[in-house]
């Protein structure tokens, strides 16, 4: 491994988040290891990898209410603070990552960032063509407003992150 | 004065706290804060050129930017985007500029359901009260007091308790609001003109779901919320949850867009993959003046639109942790830089009714992540209250207040910003003077007529002051290793003869040549009163009366941290750059000083080894916030003592705060958790020791051991004397 995914592996497990390192063929099993209940997904965009045959891959609005799990490809991940970045896309995965109580994320090894610095130089090069907007997503929903901290407030209470080795 | 109690107090200490923690975990934390500042000082001056640039961006990504003149402007446009046909549901995520439009009242006048999702803000909702702090703003209420309003509001069918039942509870209802919504507000903590990306820093996902959710956003901002490129965003992006609740990072920093890629969804659409639905979204930025651009125009507000309004000054403020931010707050700002926003968005009136809660300890100066002198602001709104202050006490005034105010300030403030007058007559009279003002006549008349708390002991002036004991005395050193003037601050001079004679006695053990001329006061007490002319002439006279020592190769050594804070950090803005570089140079604490001397090569053989002694230190605020403090411990466990410090941010003391009746008590509520601490098991038998005057006065109040300096265990007391 190298120092990134390292230290990603780290921060994640400080903010919370479950995790699966595997290699592309290993993603099916991860991901099924990860879910609860009902799950939606998001198309990944690579074609080495598969979603569990039970998995609803681009559901509709109800399916997605009916749902407790989601998935969703990250665009990359920030190895120091254990952040995800989601893409708001037109096929919604905003909507799948957020609507849901687990949310898993997909992200690519090499797709992994030491730190903030290099993850606005990838904002600042992507963002206007790739996607306009993203979410930089740590560990999982929370609130403190009702007296001492809750994870799940608006959006998921747990998070797992797959990452694709390779 | 109305104080919030303990939820409060335990939130913003625990934020606090976990401020330190993160911000030592952020590699070049310094650095980090200098780009931030660097930042906003280039974005606010470029500002139009910005705002337009921001518009034509927005346009072009299919949006609109909206300038409101004022917060009537603005919600007049967001009443046109919403509507007026039929009745609208309106779900907002937490924002203070929506707040201080008071928005919601104007869509509910039109007859819309406006929505707060954040659950702190909801609950104000529900409860109709304000928030009590621009980052948590419902800190105020504890989980007990939530349980109890959700159970009298909506007498849920099961009871609710924990922190995870309201929550749940919560969560469903606002789910509920959030899929019949036809609008989504949120707010901006930045905005990049560049790409027109907003960015929203949160915990909760409500934020992600009011734009998600709803087919038209409107994003309300302070025009100073525009920074040049999506890449300037970073380092604010480290800093704002680290410096304001203590995390990392928040849950979720939304980088958006808008208008969002994301499909407009109808929740019973069974038919439909996500896929092939649309995203038609509108748009509106509202960007809004409301005073900004007039303060960006003043030299004195400017910094306050550096904000990034991330509560840390709120959070380190002593005062601010026993009263909370209806008490410490204006409108809709609260904490040490509200003084600022309120000034420049409703006028001095609303500074006014709170700016007094400032004691200019300095301690969020350092708390700052775009390093903003925020107890600058407060002095300079203070002394615009005072100019524009009547008030006759013409018999009084001319004698003992011989200040160079244009305006009256009020008679309290006078006395203690001519302190010096006082303190001269005090010393003049002893010990008349003392037996005098300890009399319950007196007591009362200063009670009533200066504010003064009968609670407090008063200063007991000495007829023969340090600098007539040691002005004309020769130098006992022979070969000095260095030599220095031993600034006689007002107190040092009048009340504590005792410590500077010791301090001189230990500089000469340890080979300085020490001269105690005749010196002005400061200026920190006119200045703490926002008496700035008056200040400014104490700083140009020390300035001048120092001036020819320092050039005759002189250090000046202060006893008092918050003179040295004086010449360090507020003259800055007080005298010229070259006078102010003078002086701050060669200026040192007499601890900090000591150590130098120590390290250097001094001889410690004639201080007194403290041989284990046990003590408490407690050191000042401003010390702290000049990175002095650690000085005293390092000599003080040099010198074989060992030393425990405590970490409240202030005594509450804080010079004249304390002795004002209307601040005794939040004074000694502060003062309580400096007692706690030098009561507890581990402390209770050490000695105390204290840097400033004002908390040696406080610990003397709050404690049955006397306090001392810490100069004052140095001095050999051992048979070989
Ligand atoms: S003045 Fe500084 S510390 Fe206070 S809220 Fe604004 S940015 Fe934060």
């Amino acid at each position: 491994m190298s120092t990134e995914q390292q230290l990603f592996a780290e921060s994640l497990e400080s903010v919370g988040v479950e995790t699966r390192r595997v290699p592309p063929a290993g993603v099916t099993d991860a991901i099924a290891e990860l879910l609860v209940g009902d799950t939606v997904a998001v198309a990944l965009d690579r074609d080495d990898v598969s979603i569990p045959d039970a998995v609803t891959v681009d559901p509709t609005p109800a399916e997605l209410h009916a749902a407790q799990t989601g998935v969703t490809p990250a665009a990359f991940a920030i190895a120091d603070y254990g952040s995800i970045v989601l893409p708001s896309t037109a096929v919604g995965s905003e909507l799948v990552s957020l609507y849901v109580d687990h949310h898993i994320a997909i992200v690519d090894e090499q797709d992994i960032v030491a730190d903030m610095e290099h993850a606005f130089d990838r904002f600042d090069r992507e963002m206007p063509d790739a996607y306009g907007s993203a979410i930089v997503a740590t560990g999982p929903s929370a609130t403190a407003d009702m007296g001492s901290l809750v994870t799940g407030a608006h959006g998921p209470s747990t998070v797992g992150v797959v990452v694709v080795e390779g | 004065m109305a104080t919030e109690g303990d939820a409060v107090r335990t939130n913003t200490q625990g934020f606090n706290q976990g401020r330190y923690e993160s911000v030592a975990d952020l590699d070049e934390y310094e650095t980090v804060k200098d780009e931030a500042r660097t930042i906003k000082e280039d974005a606010i001056d470029r500002l139009p050129e910005l705002i337009d640039q921001l518009r034509s961006t927005v346009e072009n990504n299919g949006g609109t930017l909206y300038l409101a003149d004022d917060a009537a402007d603005a919600n007049r446009y967001v009443r046109t985007v919403v509507g007026d046909g039929s009745e609208k549901t309106v779900v907002k995520s937490k924002s203070m500029t929506s707040e201080e439009l008071n928005v919601n009242e104007a869509l509910e006048a039109d007859g819309h359901d406006v929505i707060e999702t954040d659950l702190g803000e909801w609950v104000l909702q529900v409860a109709e009260e304000t928030p009590s702090h621009i980052v948590a703003p419902a800190i105020h209420k504890s989980r007990a007091a939530i349980a109890e309003l959700f159970e009298e509001v909506f007498s849920p069918t099961e009871p609710l308790e924990t922190a995870e039942e309201l929550t749940v509870f919560a969560r469903e209802k606002l789910g509920e609001w959030i899929q019949e919504a036809d609008v989504g507000m949120t707010g901006a903590n930045f905005i990049a003109a560049d790409t027109g990306t907003i960015a929203l820093v949160t915990s909760e996902g409500n934020a992600r779901k009011t734009v998600a959710g709803t087919d038209t956003h409107i994003a309300v901002a302070g025009v100073e919320k525009i920074v040049p490129t999506v890449e300037d965003l970073q380092p604010f992006v480290e800093l704002i949850g680290r410096s304001g609740t203590g995390q990392d990072i928040t849950s979720y920093v939304s980088l958006l867009t808008p208008p969002v890629e994301t499909p407009v969804i109808d929740d019973t659409d069974e038919e439909t993959p996500l896929s092939e639905i649309d995203d038609d979204r509108e748009f509106h930025v509202v960007l809004i003046d409301n005073g900004r651009m007039a303060m960006r125009e003043d030299d004195d507000l400017r910094e306050t639109l550096y904000c990034i309004r991330c509560s840390a000054c709120s959070n380190v403020c002593a005062n601010f942790q026993q009263v909370g931010g209806h008490a410490f707050g204006g409108e809709t700002y609260s904490g040490g830089i509200a003084t600022g926003w309120e000034a420049g968005i409703e006028g001095l009136d609303v500074a006014g009714e709170f700016n007094d809660l400032c004691t200019g300890c300095s301690r969020c100066v350092d708390a700052c992540p775009v390093n903003i002198d925020i107890p600058w602001i407060n002095t300079v709104v203070r002394d615009r209250i005072n100019q524009g202050h009547e008030e006759n006490f013409d018999f009084l005034v001319d004698g003992l207040t011989p200040d160079n105010e244009a305006g009256s300030p009020p008679l309290q403030k006078r006395f203690f910003g001519n302190f010096e007058t006082v303190a001269r007559l005090g010393s003049t009279l002893a010990p008349v003077s003392n037996w005098l003002a300890e009399t319950t006549v007196s007591r009362q008349l200063l009670h009533r007529l200066l504010g003064i708390d009968p609670r407090r002991d008063l200063p007991t002036f000495h007829r023969r002051t340090l600098i007539d004991r040691f002005q004309d005395r020769e130098t006992t050193v022979d070969t000095p290793r260095r030599r220095a003037v031993l600034y006689p601050d007002l107190y040092t001079n009048h009340v504590q003869i005792e410590r500077g004679a010791t301090a001189v006695r230990v500089l000469e053990a340890l080979g300085v040549d020490v001269a105690v001329p005749s010196v002005p006061s400061s200026g920190r007490a006119p200045l703490s009163q926002g008496m700035i002319t008056t200040a400014r002439s104490h700083a140009e006279r020390i300035s001048d009366t120092l001036a020819p020592y320092i050039a005759d190769g002189r250090d000046v050594v202060v006893i008092e941290p918050s003179d040295l804070a004086m010449f360090e950090r507020e003259y800055e803005r007080l005298l010229d750059p070259a006078a102010h570089e003078r002086l701050a140079t060669n200026s040192y604490e007499i601890m900090e000083y000591v150590f130098g001397l120590l390290e250097n090569g001094a001889d410690d053989a004639p201080l007194r080894d403290g041989d284990g002694t046990e003590v408490a230190y407690h050191s000042h605020c401003q010390q702290r916030t000049l990175d002095v403090e650690a000085h005293t411990v390092a000599v003080l466990e040099r010198c074989g003592f060992d030393v425990l410090t405590s970490d409240v941010e202030c005594c509450g003391m804080a010079g004249s705060f304390g002795y004002k009746s209307e601040y005794f008590d939040v004074s000694m509520a502060v003062g309580d958790e400096l007692r706690d601490q030098f009561t507890a098991p581990e402390t209770r038998e050490r000695t105390v020791v204290a840097s400033g005057t004002s908390c040696l006065e406080q610990l003397d109040s709050l404690l049955e051991r006397r306090p001392t300096h810490p100069i004052e265990l140095l001095v050999d007391r051992s048979p070989t004397e």
